[in-house]
């Protein structure tokens, strides 16, 4: 290709036009935010740059007359299962670039996906299963602290134990950490209203709680993170649960940086930074070096807030996960929320998201056996995160011993992602990972808003019918059940770490 | 002293428009012969009455606003331009003799010339009458066009 480099002609992917189809509305023209596709008066033709296209599909998904697909490039290397086309794309921009490969997204490596490997349980003959839609079902999910036990008064009903602060929700199912800066504040928004008619909550991630949507503030867990954006006391007490970030699944043990060019008005008022002005979250939170630091961070945050606001501490899940979460339980965090392998980012090096960090599964049949094995298990509750596809994955996860599941990606579809991996560019053509004026009124959050209600609303249902099966009436009857769990095609090893029998036994 | 009119009208929300077309390729289509889009705009030649005005965040579609007082009215020498009892603005294309008065004059831009061998005439967003409900608020997919009583 003239004027660049010879590895730029083996891009990934091709827009076909069908030409007859096509009307020449440029609606595809407009609707490419990665100079992909353009318009020749000349030749009265749309063109395409193929080796700026990044598969996102809106071009094709916008086109009037259907007349658009984005395919692979037909055109590969040479079969090799060793050099793949991404190894051999990523030593090209390396060698080009000199830098680390960002992206975005969760880990899109093969790796095992245990919630493939677990099967549920039903009932048969001897204990009849619950139809559901004829027999009350109860999803209702409380996070927080539990008390060691309950004292009653003399009357035998009233409890006389004050309990602590729970957030009360509908279905176990919360919404991620999502900052604005990383996305938008209108999915932000979305997020907001469908949690409100749905009764669950969303995380304003590291970005602050940008005023407009501070109504929300029953629906809203705030994140306290290491470069501290947006933090003061308004923002601990415009909350119903504060939680302290300390890592991510898709980039466990590094920090975050929105660059400056991306810091509008609204972001920068937000976070507290001026315009233009990068930010950078530290790796590390300057003022934790040590369960003790945590401690002090948990409980100045509670103090702050006239322990009035849960609170939670957010980790990725890494090797030692089961020991770093038992000193956390002991610092006083009233949930734990661990993010897994496969939790996504709105940026990161790519080295990182692949090959850092644990399954989920495990983490969580880790984390779950040890608080259970130190009796701090109803100290703390327990929020998994990381590459939740549905409504099964969320029940296995409460069967191995969650208590809620964290859903980002999920939500991000529902706004319409196609899951290109650009989100670190800022250029999401689906308007969602970008503030970019034109691109981000392409998501209407009152649109998405009823999107994302009716997802919760099918998984509730998902989950009812799934436990209706299991002759279980609520979700708390499943929790850390193992034993309604048997695993197919895993080895000994595994099914004794996530502490489940073969299907079989 | 302003009445209010019984008039429905198509009001672009400007917030909305993500400049996707799908109100342009609409209205071409269902005002076709063959009423499929590649037809209308290949064989029939037809051009869409509401088009997508787009300069960077800013974009909106914009048709006939159906005005209180129509310069286009005033401006029309053949009658084609008629008022009905709500305030609807209607062109006659029979009628129309192509003199493009009324492109001239319309604030909007939103009477276009229609040049064709056979026959010369203006035409502009007509609510889809025969079809009851206008196809553009149909097809927008973001919310940006919604039909309402003129406020």
């Amino acid at each position: 290709m003239l004027f660049k480099k010879p590895q730029v002609a083996f891009y990934p992917f091709m827009v076909l036009r069908d030409d007859y189809k096509c009307v020449r509305c440029k609606s595809c023209v407009d609707q490419c935010s990665f100079d992909a596709t353009y318009y020749d008066e000349d030749l009265n033709m749309i063109m395409n740059h193929h080796e700026n296209c990044v598969n996102c599909k809106r071009c094709e998904a916008f086109c009037p007359t259907d007349a658009i697909k984005v395919v692979k490039n037909p055109s590969t290397f040479h079969p090799d299962a060793n050099w793949t086309p991404e190894a051999i794309r990523d030593i090209h921009v390396q060698m080009l670039t000199g830098a680390v490969i960002l992206t975005s997204t969760g880990n899109d490596k093969p790796i095992k996906n245990y919630f493939d490997h677990l099967l549920l349980d039903a009932c048969q003959v001897t204990n009849p299963p619950i139809d559901p839609l004829r027999e009350p079902m109860e999803l209702k999910t409380f996070i927080g602290r539990k008390t060691d036990q309950l004292q009653f008064d003399s009357d035998g009903v009233s409890i006389k134990t004050t309990i602590g602060k729970q957030l009360e929700l509908e279905i176990p199912v919360l919404f991620s950490a999502m900052s604005y800066g990383s996305i938008n504040l209108n999915l932000q928004k979305a997020m907001a209203i469908a949690c409100r008619e749905f009764g669950t909550y969303w995380n304003t991630g590291e970005g602050g709680l940008h005023k407009s949507l501070r109504e929300f503030k029953d629906h809203t867990i705030v994140q306290v993170a290491s470069g501290r954006f947006g933090v003061d006391l308004e923002y601990l007490e415009t909350s119903a649960a504060i939680e302290i970030k300390i890592g991510q699944g898709a980039k466990p043990g590094i920090g975050g940086h929105l660059p400056g060019e991306k810091v509008n008005e609204g972001i920068a008022e937000t976070r507290m930074i001026p315009v233009g002005s990068d930010a950078i979250s530290p790796a590390p939170h300057h003022d934790i070096y040590s369960i003790e630091d945590l401690r002090q961070l948990i409980y100045a945050l509670k103090e702050a807030t006239n322990y009035e606001k849960p609170v939670f501490v957010k980790i990725a899940a890494v090797h030692n996960v089961a020991a770093i979460a038992c000193g956390i339980a002991h610092a006083g965090a009233d949930a734990i929320a661990i993010d897994g392998v496969r939790g996504g980012t709105g940026a990161t090096p790519k080295s990182l998201r692949d090959h850092v960090g644990i399954p989920i599964e495990m983490a969580i049949a880790a984390v779950d056996d040890r608080l259970r094995k130190e009796g701090l298990r109803n100290e703390v509750s327990l929020i998994a995160a990381g590459g939740f596809r549905s409504a099964v994955d969320v029940l296995k996860a409460i069967a191995l011993g969650a208590d809620a599941v964290y859903i980002g990606t999920v939500a991000k579809l529902a706004a319409g992602c196609t899951q290109c991996q650009q989100c670190h560019t800022g250029r999401c053509a689906w308007g969602i990972t970008t503030n970019n004026p034109k691109l981000a009124k392409r998501l209407n959050p009152d649109i998405v808003a009823e999107n994302l209600y009716n997802l919760l609303r099918a998984w509730a249902h998902d989950i009812k019918e799934l436990l209706g099966a299991m002759g279980i009436n609520a979700i708390e009857s499943i929790k850390g059940n193992r034993l309604r769990l048997r695993s197919w095609g895993l080895t000994e090893q595994e099914n004794k770490i996530l502490g489940v029998l073969p299907a079989g036994m | 002293m302003s009445r209010k009119r019984k008039l429905m009208k198509v009001y672009p929300i400007e917030e909305n428009c993500i400049s996707c077309r799908y109100c342009e390729v609409a209205c071409t289509m269902v005002h076709s012969e063959s009423k499929d889009p590649v037809k209308a705009y290949k064989l029939e030649n037809l051009l869409p009455r509401a088009t997508v005005e787009v300069k960077e965040a800013v974009s909106l579609s914009l048709m006939c606003r159906h005005c209180k007082h129509p310069f286009c009215f005033d401006a029309c020498i053949s009658g084609a331009i008629m008022v009905d009892e709500n305030g609807k603005v209607n062109l006659d294309e029979e009628k129309c003799v192509g003199c493009w008065n009324c492109v001239l004059v319309c604030p909007f831009g939103a009477a276009h010339p229609m040049i064709r061998e056979e026959k010369r005439h203006s035409f502009k967003c007509d609510l889809c009458g025969d079809r009851g409900f206008p196809a553009c608020v149909e097809a927008c997919p973001n919310r940006a066009l919604i039909y309402d009583f003129e406020r």
